[in-house]
């Protein structure tokens, strides 16, 4: 096999992969939050079913909890699988895992956040929402972006576990090239993409670092 | 007019008394000072009066016109929507560590609230406060963030912010106790300044000779009661074993 056809059959992948990364990213991020909101709240039945959720979405393997996403619906309802509801689970899988960590991230921010805030934010008029939105939330983003950080470099990292759902990304077809052309080339091709991509996403987060570093 | 009226206000935290059976008001352009040992209920007092603590007991006025006030089976009743909206209008407090908001300038932090909550037009509402930094002796600082004032700066774009939304009363809980001694004097200049401008005030205050200049009226709480009531040099001045005490110790510093 050619290189170039090589890469070009790689570099499919490597867009499958960031569609993965960013798809999860813009469920997670939005749903990681609602989460949080429910693992603080009043109500002690949603604050124990969230607490719950969180504990087995963190305790049990990501791998795992794919399988089940996309097999379940076909044991538990003979719902008819594959096609396009594989990359549907793929991204299901991503989003409903990482919404539980990017929670605890939350949850972390928000808790620490001074009592004095909320209470000048009360006194000065503002509404519930408008004292979350417009005086808490962004200083806590800009206390768990480092945390925010790592969690994100993992997920490029998992993406590639989307391969036990034969998923035709990065990682699945660098080890169909692989194991077809007995060639260790593709790994070394997805060791680079991994990296690379990596190596964006810290310099991005560390600007948008930078950026909020006017105040602390 | 009674801006303020507090009546048989009781607080507790965890079934402890913290203010017991205490009633004050406060009469339009009047300066009250609030003084006693810490632990008698003068900021719990105040936080009260905000609405920051809920009361167990009492009621509370503003503008004659009942805020909150807890019923004869012993339900808190406090203002909704609206109403509430209208009655926190009325006041402004301003906090021992000032909570200013980090992440806004010191223009957004004055300007926020009036803008956002009052809605009202952004050019008016920058006039203003730029007409209270100069006020406060800070036209210099409004593009900077409130990491780069120091403590007595920060305490008076504080006030400003607070009064920025023109209340009626002003409430002050230590304003200067979270300062080097060497920043109180800049903080109680203004709060002078403002003393001649006619707003109401109330104040908790350990600055004795400060609360006896400038109020109107003293109170001295003890044990989470009012001990004395009156012009200041009568309760300084007054021969009541607790407050000789209380000022003894203060004069031993």
């Amino acid at each position: 096999m050619k290189l170039s056809v090589m890469l070009e059959q790689l570099s499919t992948g490597m867009l499958k992969s960031m569609s993965i990364f960013f798809l999860t990213l813009i469920f997670s991020l939005p749903l990681g939050l609602l989460i949080s909101f429910g693992r603080m709240s009043k109500n002690k039945i949603l604050r124990t079913i969230m607490k719950v959720y969180i504990s087995i979405m963190r305790g049990t393997p990501l791998m795992l909890q794919l399988l089940v996403v996309y097999f379940g619906p076909y044991y538990l309802f003979g719902m008819q699988i594959g096609g396009t509801y594989r990359f549907t689970a793929i991204i299901l899988g991503f989003s409903l895992n990482y919404a539980a960590y990017f929670a605890e991230i939350y949850r972390s921010g928000i808790e620490s956040m001074p009592v004095g805030q909320y209470e000048a934010a009360r006194v000065l008029g503002y509404g519930k929402m408008q004292c979350f939105f417009c005086i808490i939330f962004p200083q806590v983003v800009k206390r768990i972006l480092p945390s925010i950080t790592n969690e994100v470099i993992t997920l490029v990292k998992d993406t590639s576990l989307s391969f036990s759902l034969a998923y035709a990304e990065m990682f699945t077809i660098a080890k169909q090239i692989a194991a077809a052309q007995t060639t260790f080339v593709p790994f070394v091709v997805a060791a680079i993409f991994y990296y690379v991509f990596n190596l964006v996403v810290a310099v991005a987060m560390e600007r948008i670092e930078k950026k909020l570093s006017y105040y602390h | 007019m009674k801006l303020l009226e507090m009546n048989h206000i009781k607080k507790e935290f965890d079934g402890l008394g913290v203010i017991h059976d205490i009633s004050l008001s406060v009469d339009e352009g009047e300066i009250l000072s609030i003084i006693g040992p810490s632990g008698s209920g003068k900021s719990t007092l105040l936080r009260c009066a905000t609405m920051l603590e809920q009361i167990d007991g009492g009621e509370i006025l503003y503008m004659g016109e009942r805020a909150a006030y807890v019923d004869a089976d012993g339900t808190r009743v406090y203002p909704k929507g609206e109403q509430a909206k209208k009655i926190h209008s009325y006041f402004g407090l301003v906090f021992q560590n000032f909570n200013l908001f980090p992440h806004y300038s010191v223009m957004k932090n004055i300007t926020d609230a009036p803008i956002r909550i009052q809605k009202r037009g952004k050019e008016e509402v920058y006039r203003e406060a730029r007409e209270l930094l100069a006020k406060m002796g800070l036209s210099d600082k409004e593009n900077a963030y409130p990491c780069q004032l120091s403590g007595g700066q920060c305490q008076r774009v504080a006030i400003a912010r607070a009064l920025a939304l023109n209340p009626k009363i002003l409430f002050f809980d230590e304003p200067t106790s979270a300062l080097d001694p060497e920043l109180t004097g800049e903080v109680l200049k203004v709060i002078r300044s403002l003393a001649e401008l006619n707003i109401t005030m109330v104040i908790v205050t350990h600055e004795m000779s400060f609360a006896r200049d400038i109020s109107d009226r003293v109170i001295f709480m003890d044990k989470g009661v009012v001990a004395l009531e009156g012009k200041p040099d009568e309760v300084f001045d007054a021969d009541h074993a607790r407050i000789r005490e209380f000022l003894g110790k203060i004069q031993e510093r």
